[in-house]
Formats: structure tokens, C-alpha cells, sequence
């Protein structure tokens, strides 16, 4: 299921219009200049650096968009166009369709009381706050009175496996541990919009992955409205409800993880796709045939499962498979074949 | 050849220094010449300052105020009753805090006009000295441990068994009042510094000579404005001690991380939530770290403050030192050491202190310390109030040890004086006569004997070496400033001192540091033993030179490379200990002999930080040359003392100041863009 199809005709939460942010002293008036045809050397030479480079896109209610790309793709400074914590430099973006480059300081504080949360990379706890005060932070600043606060605070202590922790200072947790307070932090308001920023990128592959799973278990409790950055394509694909690939400030391509990993829009992309296992992106969807009644057994398989999960009882099964979808009704047959050229071959 | 001489650092500055001795000795001796001394076009800048004041302070913006005692209206410009304002104010702040330490009832009496003078009841009894020692120990065992306490109760307590409580609260009086307004001012201009750019480029170079300034130069204008006292002591401590409280705000709140300040923003801060409630936290330690340098600042400024009539340890010195009562003086000295040392311990244990859990206890359990300090203080008040029953009139020994009444060792330090005169006189006489005629007078006379021609392209030809056209233009104009002033001989004669005291710091600093750097136990010792001697204020260096040397040139000089070869020192070690260990592995995979390490690898890597070493000890050796005026050399340390006792001195004071200063900044310019280009090209920040 690709929700991007599914909620097309409703508005999305962030919209992106040609947004740019260029960096440097003459940057408005080179972009008036290029008219919309920015080249990141010529900038270069007229010493101006390129960030976001014509960025257009929407992220739709409950979608987890992640924006993938190395250092110095502009993948932070496009989060951070978004969030207005930089202000971009042309382009518009809608926040629940307000425009969010024209709202003066006082309505872009209320936003972020009550709309936005962000998770940062190197977590960014306050030194002289413990746990829960860290977390109630927010709710502070906003006026809550402070047992309110508390108590909002501890409950989302609870939620993120830190109860008992919750008088310990910053500096007394292991990373994994302070990223859990910052992602409490980053819930603590209720947002709809949930920016998260490298947020396991600083961490231990083992955690990484332990957190990983965390992350994914709490989505699907709050179900938020996610941009997501990271340099890691493996992260990616495991989260990505849709990933935006960028180098150099242009977004190269922005579609399904299935999607990228089995069309590759340009050279770039199809350097990160080539190694990844296949069986462990796709889902069984993305190898079915029409549903032909004659030959299909009564074994049944979710369209939205990924392959490898299955691998084994397919292979096992050594018949045509029929696939269906999440309300139970046919919607194609399945040749284990087909799952044997998925793990090995081309 | 071109191209290779181009490239050549080396090659230019021989060449350099061919042209420099070429025009040594090639330009004559002449009174008329241009190129032998400009001639003194701005020798009137003096006078304009002293014109100046004198308007302000006299003649310029009067109003109409009304004299009580007179009871009529008299006009006084409106300056002059503000700085008088701020000298009164100031006044009360600290005789109200001595009236705690020592008894007395004028602030109240002051308040109300005098009208409670008649009642000896309302005589505001001081906190006797043991109830400040035990708060001592409480305040130290909160703040980091049992050892620190033990520090800060035992310092006092020796202060106030030898007699020296009275001067030592004097002083103490003047840091309390002094220390929290260079506090606010430091950081409320430090956080307006951080905020905007415009700010912070117009407080650097104002820094920059505030804090090399010698702190003589702006005693006399300040002795003008605020007249002489105490409070003239307190505006002259906070002008001295505000500046790397600004520095260390700007720094602090600079260093942190950019996430840290989103994290604030995406909380949903606003400007104000924002500065107060993450930013300023965050850099707690910074700050903190800063009050420390303060009250640094603030001891060692009032000790120099005496000369304008602050009381306290520094003015009973400087009458010892007067008198040449060696013992006595160094009695005191070791009195200040003592309380340096103790602020120093205590404000650090704060800055590193960190914030511990606590809404868990009780207020009881919250408020020990507390409770306990003011337990102690009512019992120990009880007992001085009845030990006053027991010991004879006005020497009540439990509450407050007269001064002069207590113990004393000066009987034996100054036999002990005379021991050291009586045994070595013969070898230190004969080195000291040997260092006067054979280095330092040579040195001056080859100095004095230098055209300005040729100074200014040794020094202009340096500057466009190091820094390109830019620096050669800075630093020419600094040192034409002096050029074109009456003082161009005595500026000549400090920096051949100068450059006497920086070599011979320098040298022991690179060479003790290098040997302290080799293990990890040498270092961190040396590093402690640099934190000692720096706590002590630069007054303290001069009573054991006077002790060995008597009052000759050579006293101020070895006591300018003690106290500058505590930064060549630290700033060598530091740099040494920063080489990566991964640098250190490779290098002995490579083979290299000790030697080798230090010369190809370590000192290398380490020579911007150790450049910046040896900057931090010319401003330290010019600080020290100038003080050294006090026991009698004759370069612009000695007109700016004696500008102390003259009607018109504010501006000549003010002028000489300005130019150690600029001496210091040319310097710094040319040291500070070397290293920084080194840094640059090592890929260190």
C-alpha cells in the first residue's frame, strides 16, 4: 500500500514549492538572477553555497517521509527550512496549509508549542535539568502549571521505557538512554508533526537497531506526521513509508522504498540499491501476477508482507500462492519462482 | 631565486634584519633628524585629557543643586555629580559589608541622618572571626569535600591568629562589593556581545586594551573623577576585573552546541526563555569560570588599588614595603597568598560543582548547611559575647584579634632576611653588578642608540612578513603613536626590558615545560604549581626580588621573568600534552629517539598554542616592568607612578598606559597572526 496514492485527494501536512536556501551574502539576488536554474558550482565561484536546491514535494497525514542523502547533501538544511529554524531562501512551504515563511515569531512559537516536535542528532539535552524536567520542558516554557507538566512528563517517561530514570541527569545515561529523553522531549506537546534529525546516528549499530524498533513500535501507537533524516539507506528502506534521496541540495528521487530499490531514478541512486538485498525491501505485492484461479492454491499470503519474512514457507510450499490484501479479498497469485530470482538473481 | 625567496620565511627575515642593522648603523646621532627621532607632534595629548576632565568635572553641563550645609543653590555640572553619586553609592555597599565583618553602625547612621548615633544598643555587633572560619569550612565541604574545607577554615583561621583579620576583612569587603558588580556588568555585556555582532566588534578592541592596560595608567583619571578612597579602589577594581568576565560570557555562550540552542527554539521558547532558560544555563560552567577570573582580578586590583586610598592588606603592605620592613611585608604577602588561594579553591569548586538531585529530601535535609552555619554563628556570637567578660578591655580574642596583636613571625623572617644578606651578600652583589653593567645596561644602550628609522622597518618589515599589508599598517601605526609622543626614549627602555624578561621567560618556561611534559605525574604537577603562582597577585612577586636584590633594576627583572614564565610555562606543557596519542604511536613506530619526538613532532604541532604562550607572557612581563616603577626603574613605569602625586597626571598616566598598551597589541597582532596561520595549516583549531 503506498499512502501517497491513497490520500492524494486530501491536503498534506508539510508542502513543499520550489524551496530554496542558498547560502551567503548576495544569495537572494544571484537566485532572482538564475531564474530557478541553479547550478551549485557557478554559486560556488560567486561564493555562495547551495543547500536546498528546488525542493518540491508533500507529506501526507500519518506518513513517515525520510529524507535521505551523505554529508552536505543539504538533507539537515532542507529539515531545517521546514522547522524555520533556518529561513529558506525562496519557494513557499504549507504547514497544514498555513504559510509557514510568513508567519511573524509569536505565531511561529505557538506552532511549535503545539504543532512540531524535533529530535536532534547529538540529542541536545539541557546539562542542568534530570530526565523528567528535561522532558516537561517544553511544556513549561508554554505555561503549564507544573504538576500538570509532571505528570505529562512521567507518562511519557513510561512510554519510552525509562520509568525509574526519571531524577537522573543527562550526563548519568548512556546515548541510547539520552535519545530515548529527547524523543520523550519531542512528544511531550502532543505535536501532529514529528521532525527527527539523525536521530540514532550517533549511536552503536546494536542500539541503532534496538531503537529502530522502539521507533517503529511507537509510530504505530501515535501516528504521526514524520520527516526523518539520515545518512544510513538501510535505515531508511527498514522505516520509510516514502524516501526523498538527495545530493547536492536536488532531491534525485522521492518514492516508495520498493520502488527505489527496484526503478532507480539516475546513476546515483542505483549506486546505494545495488547491494541491498532485495527479498528484505520488497514486499510481495511488487512480484505478484494477476490472479489466475485455474492454478492458485488455498494458501494465502498478505500483499503487504516483505518477501524474506516469507521466503521460507513459500519455497517450502512449492505451489502457486494466492495473495491478498489487508481486507482479506484477492488481489493477485504468487509463483514461488519469481521469489527465488528475488534472492537470487537479478 | 626570486620565487624561492618568496616562499622563504627565513630568507626574508635575514634579509630583514640585514636592512635593520644596515640603517643601525649607517644613520646617525642627530637631534634634527627625521630619521633618527620624530619629532614629539603629539605631546600635547596629555594636556587635552587633563583639559577635558577638568571640564567635565568642573565646567561643562551645570546644574542648579541645593547645598543643605549652605542652604542655598549652587551650580555643579551634572558629571560630576554622577560619578559622585557612584563613588557614594559604592562607599555604602562597602561599609555596609565591613560593619558585618567589623563592627559599626555608620550605614544605618547614614540612612537616617545620623539620628540613631546616641544609642549604643543599636551598636552593630560583627560576626566574630571563628563563626566566618566555621563558615568557611561548611562552605567548602559543600562545595566539593573535607579537603577544601580544611583549606578555607585553616586559611583564615592563620590570617586571623596573626592579627591580620582587620585589613584581610578590609580587602575582603572590597572583593564582595566589587566581585558581583563586575558579575552583572560582565555578563549582561558578554550576553549583548553574544547576541549581536555589532556589539561584539565594538567591545573587542575596547577588551583588548582594557586588559592590557597597565592598571597604574587609570588610577590617576579615576583619582580625578571619583576622588580618593576607597570607592575610588572599587571603580578601578571593576574597570580592571569586567573585561574577561565579558570574554568568558561571549566564549561560553559561543560554545554551545548549535543543537542545544534548536532544541530551546523547537521547544517553543521565546527570546527571553530562550537566553535565560538554556542558553545561560548551559554555559553555566564558562560563566562560572568567569566569576572565578574575578575575583582573581578583583584581589589583586585591590591590593594595587592602595595607592588611591582603598584600605585593606594592600595599603598595610605598601607602607611595609615603604618602610623596607621586609618581615612585615612578607607576612602580609603570605596573608594574601593564603586568601587567593582560598577564593581561587572555593569559586573553582563552584564552577565545576555540578547540580545534584534534591526535590527528593526534605526542606530539613535541603537546608543542613544552612541550618548548621547559623547554629554555629549563634553559639560561637554567645561565646565571643561572654568571652569579652574574661579577656581585658578591647582585646576580646574569640571575637576579633586586634590587629598587630596577634602572632608574628616577621622577627624571624627578617632575621632570617639578614641571614641570607650576611651570607650571600658577596656572590648576589657581584651578580647583580655583573647582570646591571654587563647585560641590562648594554641592552639599554644598544636600545636608546636604535634610529626610528630603522625600529620601524624591523618592526613594520615583520608585520608585513607574518601578516601581509594589513598587519605591517597596524602595527606601524601603533608604534608611530608612541614615535610621535615625548616618551619615545622611556617606551625604548621598557621594551629592552620587555624583551630581556620575555627571552629569559621564555626560555625556562619552553625548557621546564618541555622536561615537566614527559610523563603525565611531571605535567599535571607543573600545571599545579602554575595554578599556585597565578593566583598570586603580581604585587606579591616584588617583596622576595627586593628581599634577594634590593631596590635595583635587576629586582624588577627577576621578578618579571617569575611572574612571566608562569604562561610560557603552562601554554608549553598544555601544548606539549595536546599532541594526539595516535601522533605519538606512529612516531614511535617510526623509531624516533626522545629527542627526535620533541624536536620533529611535538614541538611543531604544539608551537601555535606555545606562541600564544609567549604572548600572554609579554603582557605579563610589561605588567610586572611597570609595577616594578613602584621600587624605582626609569622607563614609562616610572612616569606613570609618578604621576600618582602630581595635580596633572590623569593625562599623562592615561597616555603612558595607552602606550604599554600598544606596545602589547602590536605585539600580540604579529604573534597572534603567526600562530593562527601555523593553526591553519596543521588543520588545528
Amino acid at each position: 500500500m503506498s499512502q501517497s496514492s491513497d490520500n492524494s485527494n486530501t491536503t498534506p501536512v508539510i508542502k513543499c514549492e520550489s524551496v530554496y536556501k542558498i547560502f551567503g551574502n548576495n544569495a537572494l539576488k544571484l537566485l532572482e538572477n538564475s531564474n530557478g536554474q541553479v547550478d551549485a558550482k557557478t554559486f560556488q565561484e560567486a561564493g555562495c553555497i547551495v543547500g536546498v536546491n528546488n525542493a518540491s514535494f508533500g507529506v501526507n497525514k500519518g506518513e513517515m517521509m525520510v529524507v535521505m542523502g551523505l554529508s552536505g547533501s543539504g538533507k539537515s538544511t532542507l529539515l531545517r527550512c521546514i522547522s524555520r529554524l533556518t529561513d529558506a531562501t525562496a519557494g513557499k512551504i504549507f504547514i497544514d496549509g498555513e504559510d509557514l515563511l510568513s508567519m511573524n515569531s509569536k505565531q511561529l512559537i505557538e506552532l511549535r508549542r503545539n504543532k512540531m516536535g524535533m529530535v536532534f542528532q547529538s540529542f541536545a539535552l539541557l546539562p542542568h535539568k534530570t530526565v523528567i524536567e528535561n522532558i516537561a520542558f517544553p511544556l513549561q516554557v508554554k505555561g503549564t502549571n507544573t504538576k500538570e507538566s509532571m505528570a505529562k512528563a512521567l507518562e511519557m517517561v513510561e512510554l519510552v521505557g525509562l520509568k525509574g530514570r526519571e531524577n537522573y541527569f543527562p550526563r548519568e545515561l548512556s546515548g541510547g538512554q539520552q535519545q530515548r529523553v529527547g524523543i520523550a522531549r519531542s512528544l511531550a506537546v502532543e505535536p501532529d508533526i514529528w521532525f527527527l534529525d539523525e536521530p540514532f546516528s550517533a549511536l552503536d549499530p546494536l542500539i541503532r537497531k534496538e531503537m529502530q524498533d522502539e521507533f517503529l513500535r511507537l509510530q504505530a501507537v501515535l501516528n504521526k506526521t514524520i520527516m526523518f533524516v539520515t545518512h544510513d539507506f538501510d535505515e531508511a528502506l527498514r522505516l520509510a513509508d516514502r524516501i526523498a534521496i538527495m545530493k547536492d541540495g536536488i532531491i534525485e528521487q522521492l518514492d516508495t522504498p520498493d520502488n527505489i530499490v527496484l526503478n532507480p531514478a539516475t546513476e546515483y541512486v542505483k549506486k546505494f540499491t545495488e547491494d541491498v538485498p532485495r527479498e528484505k525491501v520488497l514486499k510481495i505485492e511488487s512480484i505478484m501476477d494477476a490472479y489466475d484461479s485455474n492454478n492458485s492454491s488455498s494458501t494465502k499470503v498478505s500483499k503487504d508482507a516483505i518477501i524474506e519474512t516469507l521466503a521460507e514457507s513459500i519455497l517450502n510450499s512449492k505451489e502457486i500462492l494466492t495473495v491478498v490484501d489487508n481486507n482479506n479479498e484477492i488481489v493477485g497469485s504468487l509463483n514461488p519462482t519469481k521469489v527465488i530470482k528475488v534472492i537470487f538473481g537479478k | 631565486m626570486l620565487t624561492n625567496f618568496k616562499n622563504s620565511r627565513p630568507q626574508q627575515f635575514s634579509f630583514l634584519f640585514i636592512v635593520f642593522l644596515l640603517l643601525y648603523f649607517l644613520v646617525p646621532e642627530n637631534e634634527n633628524s627625521l630619521l633618527w627621532r620624530l619629532p614629539p607632534l603629539l605631546k600635547d595629548i596629555p594636556l587635552l585629557i587633563n583639559t577635558l576632565l577638568d571640564n567635565l568635572m568642573f565646567k561643562w553641563l551645570t546644574v542648579p543643586v541645593y547645598d543643605p550645609d549652605w542652604q542655598m543653590y549652587e551650580d555643579k555640572p551634572i558629571f560630576r555629580i554622577i560619578t559622585r553619586s557612584i563613588a557614594d553609592f559604592l562607599l555604602f555597599l562597602i561599609i555596609f559589608i565591613r560593619e558585618i565583618f567589623l563592627g559599626g553602625l555608620q550605614t544605618i547612621g547614614s540612612i537616617t541622618g545620623g539620628a540613631f548615633k546616641e544609642f549604643k544598643w543599636l551598636y552593630l555587633p560583627a560576626v566574630p572571626w571563628t563563626a566566618v572560619v566555621i563558615g568557611l569550612f561548611i562552605l567548602g565541604y559543600r562545595l566539593q569535600g573535607l579537603g577544601l574545607a580544611f583549606i578555607a577554615s585553616i586559611g583564615f583561621f592563620y590570617v586571623s591568629i596573626f592579627g591580620q583579620w582587620e585589613p584581610t576583612m578590609e580587602t575582603l569587603s572590597l572583593v564582595l562589593v566589587t566581585a558581583p558588580i563586575c558579575f552583572v556588568l560582565g555578563l549582561s555585556f558578554g550576553i549583548l556581545g553574544y547576541l549581536s555582532k555589532k556589539v561584539e566588534n565594538t567591545l573587542q578592541p575596547i577588551l583588548n586594551i582594557a586588559q592590557t592596560m597597565p592598571h597604574f595608567s587609570y588610577l590617576v583619571p579615576i583619582l580625578v573623577l571619583f576622588g580618593i578612597g576607597d570607592h575610588a579602589g572599587a571603580v578601578a577594581t571593576i574597570i580592571f576585573a569586567t573585561p574577561p568576565m565579558i570574554r568568558l560570557t561571549i566564549l561560553g555562550l559561543k560554545k554551545i552546541s548549535p543543537e542545544v540552542v534548536e532544541s530551546g527554539l523547537m521547544s517553543g521558547c521565546n527570546r527571553f526563555q530562550l537566553l535565560f532558560r538554556v542558553l545561560i544555563p548551559t554555559a553555566r560552567r564558562d560563566i562560572l569560570i568567569g566569576v572565578n577570573q574575578v575575583i582573581m582580578q578583583c584581589l589583586a586590583m585591590t591590593t594595587i588599588a592602595a595607592f588611591i586610598g582603598a584600605k585593606g592588606l594592600g595599603f598595610n603592605l605598601k607602607v611595609a614595603l615603604n618602610g623596607l620592613k621586609i618581615g612585615k611585608a612578607a607576612e602580609i604577602g603570605i596573608c594574601v597568598v593564603i586568601i587567593a588561594v582560598v577564593l581561587d579553591k572555593l569559586s573553582l569548586a563552584w564552577a565545576n560543582k555540578q547540580k545534584d538531585y534534591f526535590a527528593n529530601l526534605n526542606f530539613y535535609k535541603k537546608n543542613l548547611a544552612t541550618i548548621y552555619f547559623i547554629l554555629l554563628t549563634t553559639i560561637l556570637g554567645v561565646i565571643a559575647y561572654f568571652s569579652a567578660f574574661y579577656f581585658e578591655e578591647g582585646f576580646n580574642y574569640l571575637y576579633l584579634i586586634p590587629f598587630g596583636e596577634g602572632l608574628t613571625i616577621a622577627p624571624i623572617l627578617d632575621a632570617g632576611v639578614d641571614w641570607i644578606w650576611e651570607t650571600f651578600f658577596y656572590y648576589l652583589n657581584i651578580f647583580n653588578k655583573f647582570l646591571i653593567t654587563n647585560v641590562l645596561f648594554v641592552m639599554r644602550d644598544a636600545y636608546l642608540g636604535m634610529p626610528v628609522v630603522s625600529t620601524f622597518v624591523l618592526v613594520m618589515g615583520a608585520g608585513y612578513i607574518i601578516g601581509g599589508i594589513r598587519s605591517c599598517i597596524i602595527v606601524g601605526a601603533l608604534i608611530l603613536f608612541i614615535a610621535l609622543s615625548e616618551y619615545w626614549n622611556r617606551a625604548l627602555i621598557t621594551a629592552y626590558m620587555a624583551t630581556f624578561a620575555v627571552g629569559v621567560s621564555a626560555i625556562l618556561g619552553i625548557v621546564t615545560g618541555s622536561l615537566c611534559a614527559r610523563n603525565e605525574i611531571s605535567a599535571k604537577f607543573i600545571l599545579g604549581v602554575c595554578d599556585f603562582f597565578q593566583t598570586f597577585p603580581s604585587f606579591i612577586y616584588l617583596i622576595p626580588v627586593i628581599l634577594l636584590f634590593g631596590i635595583t633594576d635587576t629586582s624588577v627583572m627577576i621578578a618579571a621573568i617569575a611572574y612571566a614564565s608562569v604562561p610560557a610555562t603552562r601554554y608549553t606543557v598544555e601544548g606539549l600534552r595536546s599532541v594526539p596519542s595516535s601522533l605519538h604511536d606512529a612516531a614511535s613506530m617510526s623509531g624516533v629517539s626522545n629527542f627526535q619526538r620533541w624536536k620533529s613532532i611535538e614541538l611543531p604541532l604544539a608551537f601555535p598554542h606555545i606562541m600564544l604562550g609567549i604572548n600572554q607572557t609579554l603582557i605579563f612581563a610589561l605588567m610586572m616592568i611597570v609595577l616594578g616603577a613602584l621600587i624605582g626603574t626609569e622607563d614609562l613605569g616610572q612616569i606613570i607612578m609618578g604621576c600618582l602625586s602630581r595635580p596633572n597626571g590623569a593625562g599623562i598616566g592615561l597616555t603612558l598606559g595607552i602606550f604599554v598598551s600598544f606596545i602589547c597589541l602590536a605585539a600580540d597582532n604579529l604573534i597572534r597572526t603567526w600562530a593562527d596561520e601555523r593553526k591553519k595549516l596543521l588543520g588545528i583549531e
